[in-house]
C-alpha cells in the first residue's frame, strides 16, 4: 500500500534556505499546509557546519553598493547584477529578522552585532555567532519553526523523483527510512532546498549528505542545471580528513606560510594577502605545493596556517571550534602550533536554474540556497554570502510559492491539481527501482568500489585545473561508472534504515550531477572564477560572459547558453 | 583513526547492511552517537584505542531500530513541549534594528546554547532510564537558554513547563549528563537553576497573594 499525503507545498530539504522557506511559507498564510521533507533530522543539515559568519550590510563605514561590488568582482563577473543588487539590499533584514528569533550573535560591548574581515569583502561585514554559526542559524531557524502547527515534517524521508504532468509539478515520491514504504506527497508548490554536491569530490568539507540529489531529481523532471563548472575549493581544509578551517581565521588575522617560513601570499594577492578570494587562493597554494615549497604528510602535501601570534584570548573567544577541531582531528593546539591545511572541495555555485524568486522553468518546481543557481555566486562565491543567500532566497521562494498554492486552493484546485495518471504510477517507478536493489542476486563490484572512483576522478580530472582531455576522459569514466552502477552488490535486502539502499540512490544522483559539471567544465574553453583551465588560462568575456544551462537527455548532457545580467558594474580585471 | 572511520570501513569493504547515522564528521551534527567502549560518545570524534579493539553499541535507554539507529522520536516531542524561541509581549519591527545583547548577558545563555542534540546526556540519564517521559538534560537546557536570554519574556510560562509532569524536579542530580557532553555544556547545572527558578517564582506569588 503506498501512504499519500497533500500539502499546498511540499519543501524538500531542511537546512537554512528549506527552513527559512518554510517559515516564510507558514506566515505568508495560516491557511497553507506545509509539508517539511528532510533525508535527516533538520537540525543534522550541513548548514549545521558553517563556522564563519554571513554577510549583511549593517554597518555605518559599510554601503549596499560596494558589498554588490565585491560579490560581483569576487564572481568574476559572471553573477547577475540585479540579482546582486537585490541580495545585497534583503540581506541585513534577513540577519536582523533571524537576531530576533534568538540567534547568539556575537556582539560588541555596547550590545550591536559584531563583524569580522572575511575574504573577498572590503569592509567588516560579516556578522558572525562565534565560528559556529551555521550551527546556530541552523538551530535558531529549526526551533523557531516548531511555533508553526502548518509546517509538517517529515523527518528522514528520502525524496527521490517529482510527478510532473501537463507541464506543472505535482507533488513527489518520497521513501520513509524506518520502513522503506514509498509515498506520494501531492503538492502545488515543491521547492527544492537539497544543498551541495561536494561528495562527488574526494577531499570535501561537505558531509556525507552533501550528494546533489534535488539538482538530479529537478535535472531528471527537464529542469536546466546552470552554471556547474563551477565548483569552489576552499583553501584551508585540515589533510585526510577534509575537515574546514574557517576563513574566519584568517579574516582574524592568521597567516598562511610554506616550508620556507614564507607568508607567499604576498606572491599572489599582493594587496589582500589571506583575505583574497578563495579561487585565487586555492591556485596559490597548490602551486607552491607543485614548486616544492609545501610539506609531506601522511594524507599528502600541505602548507601551514599560523594563529599564533593571535594568542590564546582571541582563538578562545572568536575561534573556538577551530581549536577543538585542531585539536581533536589533527592533534595540534593552534595556540601553539600552526595547522597543517591544504584545499579542499567546498561548495557548489552551480544549481537549479532559477530567478530571484525561487521559480525554476517549471510551473510550481522552486529551489533555493546551495541546490540553486539564481546566480549571486558566478564563477567564485565569497565566504559568507551563501548563508545570506540561503535566508535571503529561502524566504523569497517559500512567499511566491505560497502565493501560488494559495492562489491555486482558492481557484477550487486540490494541491497538485487532479493528476491524469494514478499517483501509483509514480511511486510504482521508484518501487521498481528499489526492488532491483533489493532483490538482485549475485552483483560484482562495491557500491563503494564506484563512489571513489567518481571521485578520485573528479578530485584529478575535474578539479583545481583542468583541460580538454582530462575533462573527456572523465566524461567517458563517468558514463562508465553509470552503467556499472545497476550491477553493483548490495547486501542488505531489509526495509528497516536500508541506508545501502540510500547511498545506492545517491550515488546515482551524483553520477548525473557530476556528468553535468564535467560536461560544462568541457564546454567553457576559458578561465573565469574557480574554473581554470590550462589550456585557455586567460578570461575571454567575447565568448563566455554567459551562463551555461545543461539539460539531461538520454545522451547525456545538452548545453545552452544564457546572458549575464550587467546592470552598472562593467566587467574589468580582476586583481586583489 | 576513530570510531566512525572503522564503521565506515566495515560497510564499505565488509557488511553494506550496517546502519548508522553520520554527517558531518566533524563533531557538530550531532547524528553519530553510540556507546564506545560502555561511554556515550561521538563515533566521530572517539579515538580507536590503542589496543585496535573496541566496543560498540547502540545508545542505550532508547529504542533501537536497527544497529546503532536508535529512536529519538520522544525527543523531538519534548524539544516542541518547551517552547524554544523567544516570547515576547511586543516584537520590534525590522525596521528598528536588533536587540542589543551586551557580551556579558550572550555569556549567559551562551553555554547552553550549543546543544547539538546528540542525545548522549539521555544515554547517561538514569532518571530518564527508569522513565522516558522525564523531560531530560538537552530539552531543559534548551529552555532555560532561552529563559536566559536577555531577549526572551516567556521565562514563567516556560517555567511551568520545564517543572510540569516528568519535569526538572525529578532531576536526582547525578550529572552524568554535563560529563559525557561533547561540547562542555551543563545541563545538570541548567536543571538545578531551573529548580531553584521555579521556586522562587512560586515563592513570589505566594507572597505577593499574602499581601
Ligand atoms: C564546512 C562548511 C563551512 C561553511 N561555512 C560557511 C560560512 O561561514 N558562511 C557561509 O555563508 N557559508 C558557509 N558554508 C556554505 C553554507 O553553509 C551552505 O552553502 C549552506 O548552509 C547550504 O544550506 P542549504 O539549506 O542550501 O543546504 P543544507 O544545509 O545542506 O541542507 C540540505 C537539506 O536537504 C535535505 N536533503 C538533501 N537531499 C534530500 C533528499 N533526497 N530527500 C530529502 N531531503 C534531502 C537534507 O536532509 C538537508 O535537510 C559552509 C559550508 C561548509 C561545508
Ligand atoms: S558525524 Fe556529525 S557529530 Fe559525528
Amino acid at each position: 500500500m503506498v501512504e499519500k499525503f497533500s500539502h499546498d507545498i511540499a519543501i524538500v530539504g531542511a537546512g537554512a534556505a528549506g527552513l527559512r522557506a518554510a517559515i516564510a511559507a507558514a506566515t505568508f498564510s495560516d491557511k497553507l499546509s506545509i509539508g517539511l521533507l528532510s533525508k535527516v533530522y533538520p537540525m543534522r543539515s550541513h548548514t549545521v557546519s558553517a563556522e564563519g559568519g554571513t554577510a549583511a550590510v549593517l554597518k555605518e563605514y559599510d554601503s549596499l553598493d560596494l558589498h554588490a561590488l565585491d560579490t560581483i568582482k569576487g564572481s568574476d563577473y559572471l553573477a547577475d547584477q540585479d540579482a546582486v543588487e537585490l541580495f545585497v539590499r534583503e540581506a541585513p533584514s534577513e540577519v536582523i529578522q533571524l537576531e530576533h528569533w534568538g540567534c547568539p550573535w556575537s556582539r560588541e560591548e555596547d550590545g550591536k552585532l559584531a563583524a569580522r574581515a572575511f575574504g573577498g569583502m572590503s569592509v567588516k561585514r560579516t556578522l558572525f555567532a562565534a565560528d559556529k554559526t551555521g550551527f546556530h542559524l541552523l538551530h535558531t531557524l529549526f526551533q523557531h519553526s516548531l511555533k508553526y502547527p502548518s509546517i509538517v515534517r517529515y523527518d528522514e524521508w528520502f525524496v527521490l523523483s517529482l510527478a510532473v504532468e501537463g507541464g506543472a509539478v505535482r507533488g513527489l515520491v518520497a521513501l520513509d527510512l524506518r520502513t522503506s514504504e514509498l509515498a506520494f506527497v501531492s503538492a502545488s508548490a515543491v521547492i527544492v532546498a537539497t544543498g551541495g554536491a561536494g561528495r562527488m569530490y574526494q577531499f570535501t568539507t561537505n558531509g556525507v549528505i552533501k550528494t546533489g540529489d534535488g539538482m538530479a531529481i529537478a535535472y531528471r523532471a527537464g529542469v536546466p542545471l546552470k552554471d556547474m563548472e563551477f565548483i569552489q575549493f576552499h583553501p584551508t581544509a585540515l589533510p585526510g580528513t577534509g575537515i574546514l578551517i574557517t576563513e574566519a581565521s584568517r579574516g582574524e588575522g592568521g597567516y598562511l606560510k610554506n616550508k620556507d617560513g614564507e607568508r607567499f601570499l604576498s606572491r599572489y594577492t599582493p594587496e589582500k594577502m589571506e583575505l583574497g578570494p578563495r579561487d585565487i587562493l586555492s591556485r596559490a597554494l597548490v602551486q607552491e605545493i607543485r614548486e616544492g615549497r609545501g610539506f609531506e604528510g601522511p594524507f599528502g602535501a600541505y602548507l601551514l596556517l599560523d594563529l599564533r601570534h593571535l594568542g590564546e584570548k582571541v582563538i578562545d573567544s572568536k575561534l573556538p571550534f577551530v581549536r577543538e577541531l585542531a585539536l581533536n582531528y589533527a592533534k595540534i593546539d593552534p595556540v601553539k602550533e600552526p595547522i597543517p591545511v591544504r584545499p579542499a572541495q567546498h561548495y557548489t555555485m552551480g544549481g537549479i536554474h532559477t530567478d530571484v524568486n525561487g521559480r525554476t522553468p517549471l510551473p510550481g518546481l522552486y529551489s533555493c540556497g546551495e541546490a540553486a543557481c539564481v546566480t549571486i555566486n558566478g564563477a567564485n562565491r565569497l565566504g559568507s554570502n551563501s548563508l545570506s543567500e540561503c535566508l535571503v532566497f529561502g524566504r523569497r521562494a517559500g512567499l511566491d510559492a505560497a502565493s501560488f498554492a494559495l492562489s491555486r486552493r482558492e481557484g477550487g484546485h486540490n494541491p497538485g491539481g487532479d493528476l491524469s495518471v494514478s499517483s501509483e504510477q509514480y511511486t510504482s517507478l521508484a518501487e521498481e527501482k528499489m526492488n532491483r536493489l533489493l532483490k538482485k542476486e549475485g552483483g560484482q563490484e562495491r557500491l563503494a568500489e564506484i563512489r571513489e572512483s567518481l571521485q578520485s576522478l573528479m578530485e584529478t580530472k575535474v578539479g583545481i585545473f583542468r583541460e580538454d582531455e582530462g575533462l573527456r576522459e572523465a566524461l567517458r569514466e563517468i558514463r562508465e561508472l553509470k552503467g556499472r552502477l545497476p550491477s553493483a552488490k548490495v547486501d542488505d535486502r531489509g526495509r528497516t534504515f536500508n541506508m545501502e539502499m540510500v547511498h545506492a540512490f545517491e550515488l546515482d544522483f551524483m553520477l548525473d550531477v557530476a556528468e553535468s559539471v564535467a560536461y560544462s567544465a568541457l564546454m567553457r574553453r576559458e578561465s573565469r572564477g574557480a574554473h581554470f583551465r590550462t589550456d585557455f588560462p586567460k578570461r575571454d568575456d567575447r565568448s563566455f560572459l554567459l551562463h551555461q544551462l545543461s539539460y539531461n537527455t538520454p545522451e547525456g548532457p545538452r548545453g545552452e547558453k544564457l546572458a549575464v545580467n550587467v546592470t552598472r558594474w562593467q566587467p574589468t580585471e580582476r586583481k586583489y | 583513526m576513530f570510531v566512525l572511520d572503522a564503521l565506515n570501513y566495515a560497510s564499505d569493504w565488509l557488511d553494506g547492511s550496517l546502519a548508522f547515522r553520520w554527517s558531518c564528521r566533524m563533531g557538530v551534527c550531532g547524528s553519530c552517537g553510540a556507546l564506545v567502549n560502555g561511554t556515550p560518545k561521538l563515533t566521530c570524534a572517539a579515538p580507536i584505542p590503542e589496543t585496535g579493539e573496541v566496543l560498540i553499541e547502540p545508545l542505550h535507554n532508547f529504542p533501537v531500530q536497527k544497529d546503532l539507529v536508535v529512536d529519538i522520536g520522544g525527543f523531538m516531542e519534548k524539544l516542541v513541549r518547551v517552547e524554544p524561541w523567544i516570547i515576547r509581549e511586543r516584537e520590534r519591527a525590522l525596521e528598528e534594528g536588533e536587540y542589543p545583547q551586551k557580551p556579558e548577558e550572550l555569556e549567559k545563555y551562551d553555554q547552553f546554547s550549543a546543544c547539538i542534540n546528540c542525545m548522549l546526556c539521555y544515554a547517561a540519564c538514569p532518571v530518564f532510564a527508569a522513565d522516558k517521559e522525564f523531560i531530560g538534560p538537552a530539552a531543559a537546557a534548551l529552555g532555560f537558554r532561552y529563559n536566559l536570554d536577555s531577549r526572551d519574556e516567556g521565562a514563567n510560562e516556560r517555567l511551568d513547563l520545564l517543572t510540569g509532569g516528568a519535569g526538572a524536579f525529578d532531576c536526582t542530580f547525578v550529572g552524568e549528563c554535563s560529563i559525557v557532553c561533547p561540547k562542555n555544556v551543563d545541563p545538570a547545572l541548567a536543571l538545578q537553576r531551573i529548580k531553584i527558578d521555579a521556586a522562587v517564582t512560586s515563592l513570589k506569588s505566594i507572597m505577593r497573594r499574602g499581601k
